[in-house]
């Protein structure tokens, strides 16, 4: 098999071959960049070899935010597209393949790394540790996930991009209805990003579990640990069913086997099946964390405890339970009989039980608070309404005689758009704004935050606000064009409209970090926003030991106690103690490197080659196995020095942000 | 990162990093369950849909499945001896045990292969129909496993040979006994739901 | 833990012992019995269980550690995971349409 040497590159499409002249002229652009200004080795030790959870996770960060470009421009293609009837922006194939990669990217290459980059940085503070449990298998995860993340995109440009949609059914997704290798980048990059999620999840377990500081019990921690641990429980329970499935589907469409082709007696719907085992589990692997987020920025900005505390985990955690028996309502139309279609259906509806114990929990947390109203405040409450209308169309969806009319069309768009945008992107943007200042040291504009939200949440509403009535009129998904005589047009044209404002949000994200990167504001102290968790009790930016002596917790918000208590003692020269920190390793690297090669080979079904590159995976392992360095210390001179510069004014000439 | 020794534990469980360490492969055996177990429910659903081909009763042989069975079984034991010589800081008595334990799994490996070799001269291949597609995945994926622990085992000789007995060294022999234990309790599953229920079928 | 330094493995003798007598027995009913197909596949399930659980618990030390709640949590989840995913993936995959 394999494929010829004139398919190898995409050619033809005029705005494929302006993004591969772009790609390689930004390409050059960097390295060339990086060699003037001698980067390489800052690079190089600070960054691309760090196993430092704060690094990682900016890293996190930085991917999610490109990948986000990419998946909004292939959004933002499929709007320019539908927005009149008949319209001939794009054919039948290329749309196929827009909004295959905008659904892959916008989960896996962009809710998924930015929640994983906030828990990197965030998790560890909170829970008073100097890092997480395994460094370098963290590095690992992060270096997986780029990897993964430039097979995917090389896909466009090289090969062609995986069409047969996010989900990718068989047996369209098969090699007899998908002849070229497309489907393969697919199956192989998200194989390789899958291998690296799995790694953060137990390492988040363990770190939950073994590396808290002393006096925080499970139950005093704060939300978002809660909800980052309960994910990585979900993560490890699903995740590996996506890995047998996706292997499943490179043997079928590599090897000849018959798992999901209907000849040879496979069975197509058994990959529905396999993919949505790991598909609804992966909904709240992304929900999650940014629910987490959402409490812990809501009670800081609120100036209250958290409402229902005990309330809130016992929901997460049942929502973690129920999330792995719901995944037929995904396929109800399948022709399944009563009783399976009746028992999924229940289960569904029940799982919005605890969904809504938590909205409740939001609301009486605000009720009688003095509310500020920051940024990252306001996506907290633009989330509550929207969500809402997110999940109650999902009931809607969730009968199953009621889902035949539904399926398949922009209602149900509509509303997992409602689901993701508001309980993901929202979240996710509240942290970025609220993290941003430990992260970095400097605040993100709050003017231009505004700007940033108001046209963001418009935006959204006015894009996808239409799509449930174009769904109830009969609009189908995943379709290229549409006729005048249907009436969509209007509707079409306002969506169209919305994405374009949505977009303008996401500019003005951009820019913020652009002007405050500039001209922010250096002085800030280390608590800007008055908060209530262990993370504000250290310097911004964070040094890289995290805590010069690690904080003692007795209560839930127990920094917020510690101010209130006076209990926030000077650090006294006898109580620095020698740091023990890991060193740099440059074995995760390579390993993505080597994943991303033979991955590459194995998309394009040279199975021998892709086969000898795998040997470098070992070849990686073996050197990890003899790997026996034992990190360094941080010596206590360094430490005093470095503590006394971010403790000496306190918070003197420190302006009040909040207010 | 502590670096504190408890050295009332075991070597593998004195350092608060060697805990974790066994922890977080617990957690890993956790995935495992669910990826072998994704694994049992493909070859559950297909195992009827044979296309005309061979079907269980025409392939499998009692004796082999005993004898690699047996094998097996007694590995698992043979791994649980070396690590109780471990704990008794016995360290040849440990790698002898080890050794044992790798030959018994390399004589598996040498059954399962022949039987695959055998399947596929008898013209039962994985692109012959579903249920053989899942089959050989499902068995394919136990004997993967076991390679790369043969492997894997093979390293940790080297460095207990180089360095003794230590913290590190006795937790990384402690985690692939529970890795190998992991395999024969995955390969009582295959022998059940596979081979038994094929035969009996 | 406290039996590690003992001279002899009796625990671990015992335990492949058993593992031998339960593999040996499910093969003996699967192959030689009379009883019916749904009789043998709940006999020879429960026997695989049975002996899971000395390989985890006779062998693999599950609660020996200070983790043995984690542990054992851990390993029950996982355990109804596979539930879920075989009974479910079989239920539903032939229940319906295929009949």
């Amino acid at each position: 098999m394999g494929i010829k040497w004139d398919e190898f590159f995409v050619t033809g499409d005029p705005l494929i071959f302006a993004s591969q002249i772009g790609i390689a002229l930004s390409l050059v652009g960097a390295i060339a960049g990086i060699t003037y200004f001698k980067k390489w080795n800052y690079l190089w030790t600070e960054w691309l070899t760090t196993v430092d959870h704060k690094k990682i996770g900016i890293m996190y960060i930085l991917l999610g935010v490109v990948m986000f470009f990419r998946g909004g421009v292939d959004g933002l293609m499929m709007k320019s597209q539908t927005a009149v009837p008949e319209n001939e922006f794009l054919n039948a194939q290329h749309y196929n393949e827009v909004f295959t990669t905008h659904g892959v990217i916008m989960i896996l290459f962009v809710a998924m790394p930015l929640l994983i980059g906030l828990m990197n940085f965030a998790v560890p503070l909170q829970i008073g540790a100097r890092d997480v449990a395994f460094p370098q298998l963290n590095a690992l995860s992060f270096w997986l996930t780029a990897s993964a993340a430039a097979l995917f995109n090389l896909s466009f440009i090289i090969g062609g991009s995986p069409d047969a949609g996010w989900t990718s059914y068989f047996p369209l997704a098969g090699k007899e209805f998908s002849p070229g290798i497309g489907n393969n980048f697919y199956a192989v990059a998200l194989q390789i990003a899958g291998a690296g999620t799995l790694m953060t999840g137990i390492n988040f377990i363990v770190t939950v579990l073994k590396m808290r500081t002393k006096g925080m019990t499970l139950m005093k921690m704060p939300m978002f640990t809660w909800t980052s641990f309960i994910t990585s429980i979900i993560i490890v329970a699903s995740f590996p069913i996506f890995t047998v499935a996706l292997a499943l589907m490179t043997f079928d469409r590599t090897f000849g086997a018959h798992f999901f082709t209907i000849s040879g007696g496979g069975m197509d719907m058994l990959w529905a099946n396999l993919f949505w085992l790991w598909g609804h589990p992966e909904v709240y692997i992304v929900v999650l964390p940014a629910f987490g987020m959402l409490s812990d920025i809501i009670s800081t900005f609120a100036r209250k405890t958290l409402f229902g505390y005990k309330s809130m985990v016992v929901s997460i955690v049942l929502i973690s339970v129920l999330s792995m028996l719901v995944w037929v309502h995904h396929f109800f139309t399948m022709g399944n009989n009563a009783a399976v279609n009746s028992f999924f259906s229940i289960t569904t509806m029940a799982i919005a039980i605890p969904t809504g114990v938590k909205v409740f929990n939001w609301l009486f947390t605000m009720r009688k608070g003095r509310i500020k109203f920051t940024t990252s405040m306001l996506w907290a409450l633009a989330f509550v309404p929207n969500f809402v209308i997110g999940g109650v169309t999902g009931v809607m969806l969730a009968m199953a005689a009621a889902d035949y009319q539904y399926h398949n069309t922009l209602f149900l768009v509509a509303h997992f758009h409602y689901v993701l945008i508001p309980g993901v992107v929202f979240p996710i943007f509240a942290g970025l704004y609220y993290w941003w200042p430990k992260m970095f040291g400097y605040m993100l504009n709050e003017k231009i935050g505004k700007w940033h939200f108001w046209l963001f949440v418009i935006g959204f509403n006015v894009t996808f606000m239409p799509m449930f009535f174009l769904g109830l009129d009969g609009a189908v998904r995943r379709a290229y064009t549409y006729s005048a005589e249907t009436g969509f047009g209007p509707l079409m044209l306002l969506s169209a409209v919305g994405s374009i404002i949505l977009a303008a949000g996401f500019a003005a994200l951009v820019y913020n970090i652009y002007w405050s990167a500039r001209h922010a504001d250096r002085n800030i102290g280390n608590d800007p926003w008055d908060a209530r968790t262990l993370e504000w009790a250290t310097a911004s930016p964070v040094q890289q030991y995290n805590f010069a002596s690690l904080p003692e917790v007795t209560k839930l918000d127990a920094f917020w106690h510690m101010k209130k208590n006076n209990e926030l003692q000077p650090l006294s020269e006898d109580e620095v103690e020698e740091i023990h920190l890991p060193s740099n390793t440059w074995i995760p690297i390579y390993m993505g490197a080597v994943f991303g090669i033979s991955g590459f080979l194995l998309v394009f079904e040279w199975t021998i080659a892709a086969g000898i590159a795998a040997l470098g995976i070992f070849v990686g392992l073996a050197f990890r196995s003899f790997d026996y360095d034992e990190g360094f210390h941080v010596h206590k001179d360094e430490i005093s020095e470095t503590e006394r510069k971010w403790r000496k004014g306190g918070n003197k000439g420190v302006k009040n942000h909040v207010s | 990162m502590s670096a504190k020794v408890n050295a009332a534990l075991p070597l593998e469980y004195q350092t608060e990093q060697n805990r974790m360490n066994i922890l977080g492969f617990w957690i890993f055996l956790g995935a495992e369950i669910v990826l072998f177990a994704t694994l049992f429910g493909v070859y559950g659903v297909l195992s009827e849909r044979h296309a005309g081909g061979p079907g269980q009763s025409d392939l499998f042989i009692v004796k082999d499945v005993l004898i690699q069975t047996f094998l097996l079984l007694t590995s698992s034991f043979t791994m649980g001896i070396s690590i109780f010589e471990m704990r008794r800081s016995n360290k040849k008595g440990m790698l002898m045990w080890l050794v044992f334990t790798l030959l018994l799994g390399g004589g598996f490996l040498f059954m399962e292969i022949r039987e695959f070799i055998n399947y596929v001269h008898e013209g039962a291949t994985m692109q012959t129909s579903a249920f053989l597609s899942s089959f050989f995945v499902l068995l394919g994926t136990h004997g993967l496993h076991v390679t790369i622990g043969i492997g894997w085992a093979i390293l940790l000789i080297i460095q207990m040979l180089q360095r003794g007995l230590t913290p590190v060294t006795a937790r990384k022999t402690f985690i692939f006994g529970l890795y190998w234990h992991f395999l024969d309790v995955v390969w009582i599953f295959i022998f059940t739901f596979v081979y038994l229920r094929g035969l009996v079928m | 833990m406290d039996n590690h330094s003992k001279g002899f493995p009796i625990s671990h003798v015992i335990g492949f012992f058993m593992s031998l007598v339960l593999t040996f027995g499910a093969a003996w009913i699967a192959l030689q019995s009379s009883l019916s197909m749904t009789a043998v596949m709940w006999i020879i399930g429960t026997l695989a269980v049975i002996q899971a659980g000395i390989q985890l618990y006779m062998f693999m030390h599950i609660n020996e550690s200070n983790d043995r709640i984690a542990n054992n949590i851990n390993i029950i989840y996982s355990a109804f995971i596979a539930v879920v995913i075989v009974a479910g993936s079989i239920w539903v995959m032939t229940s319906g349409h295929s009949h």
